[in-house]
């Protein structure tokens, strides 16, 4: 083996290296590396219980309630459902069928009090006349199926 | 070596590559003006409203193309590195230490029009998930390697400690990459990626992919500027400096 050859050998062995501890470690940490925990998540008891923490999810349709400034709606990830309460301002992109993620503390009445609500908006981006299009279609496919 | 097209191993040479880097980099900032006006023009006013974000998701224009090159550079800086190491060429060092800056700009960059970006859509101008925690990790670490390989005063020395820290902080770029992908983040998932197609309108496309484009020139032009300083100042006694016809005064 040319020194060069050992060289490159010791480099890549390194980074292999490096690679598969970064794996190992990333592995270890996964729940603390998630940001927020899904309804379903939080009905297996995945959710610490004792401190507060996000819930993330859908704003279920029609759910929405302002009395005052406290703004009651469900989070929803298909499967299960969380009543969220939340006093103060929602951020612009907050809308019901829209993606949401709620920091606060589970009651035990299964209510979640949130002191933070943030918009979690998806990566699709176009003009209002194509969403508007694609509504149409879906609303067309939703009759069809009735 | 001979019978190869380009002797690559020519250009390793400072001496050689200092002159080649002198005629390419203005191309490549003419190329980067140019590309620049018609991808800002395109973002501003050629592409469309969003139809959920409205006028808001214009920055995309800026903070994606930053970002990727944030990415990107740390891995040509990582290449150069191994280079640096297995060859023991000069030259890469040089490189590796041409681009950090750059690199640390858009790593800046991405974090400060992601904060603007995220305030009105989202609500907060930061959060600690995992997306938005390993961008402002690549961020230290280039400007940890700036200013480690600025502690050491050997060139040498100071260019093989850098070349480790860059081997082993490549690995936080596909973290970044698949961040949103592995875990729960507040941060969208991809738009543009090599696995499906891409969920934005064309026209948003093409500027996004125009103002990356530019981002590229700009970054391959001021790092062959930047590279040239540096390999005069560090060839400073060299007879090939002195000879050189800008120092013939």
């Amino acid at each position: 083996m040319k020194p060069r050859q050992k060289r490159l050998a010791i480099v890549l062995g390194g980074l292999a290296a490096v690679g598969i501890a970064a794996t190992l470690i990333l592995n270890a940490f996964q729940s603390n590396l998630v940001f927020f925990f899904t309804p379903t998540q939080v009905a297996g008891g995945e959710a610490p219980k004792d401190r507060p923490f996000r819930i993330g999810g859908l704003v279920k349709e029609g759910s929405l309630q302002r009395n005052d400034i406290t703004a009651r709606f469900i989070v929803t990830d298909t499967a299960r459902e969380i009543p969220v309460a939340y006093k103060g301002i929602l951020p612009d992109l907050f809308s019901e069928g829209k993606g949401v993620v709620a920091q606060g503390t589970l009651g035990a009445d299964g209510n979640f009090t949130a002191s933070e609500v943030l918009a979690k908006h998806d990566e699709n981006y176009m003009p209002p006349e194509a969403q508007a299009a694609v509504d149409k279609a879906h609303e067309a496919s939703r009759t069809l199926k009735q | 070596m001979s019978q190869r097209l380009i002797n690559w191993f020519k250009f390793a040479s400072p001496a050689s590559f200092y002159p080649l880097a002198g005629t390419l980099w203005p191309w490549f900032a003419g190329l980067a003006s140019v590309l620049c006006a018609v991808g800002l023009w395109i973002s501003f006013f050629v592409a469309p409203t969003d139809f959920q974000q409205g006028e808001g998701y214009r920055i995309i224009f800026i903070h994606v193309p930053a970002s990727w090159m944030s990415m990107f550079i740390y891995c040509v800086m990582a290449f150069w590195a191994a280079i640096g190491i297995t060859f023991n060429t000069r030259l890469s060092g040089m490189m590796s230490s041409a681009l950090a800056p750059t690199g640390a700009l858009f790593a800046f960059l991405s974090l400060w029009t992601g904060a603007l970006w995220g305030k009105p859509m989202w609500g907060a101008w930061w959060v600690w998930d995992a997306r938005l925690t390993s961008e402002l990790i690549l961020f230290f670490l280039y400007i940890g390697y700036i200013a480690l390989t600025s502690a050491i005063d050997d060139p040498r020395r100071a260019d093989k400690a850098g070349a480790i820290v860059a081997l082993v902080g490549v690995i936080n770029v596909p973290i970044i990459y698949f961040s949103v992908k592995w875990w729960n983040t507040l941060h969208q998932g991809a738009s543009v990626s090599m696995t499906k197609a891409p969920t934005m309108a064309t026209t948003m496309l093409w500027g996004m992919l125009i103002m990356a484009l530019a981002f590229w020139m700009y970054s391959i032009a001021i790092a062959l500027y930047r590279v040239r300083a540096i390999i005069l100042e560090r060839e400073r006694h060299a007879t090939w400096v002195a000879e050189l016809p800008e120092m013939q005064r």
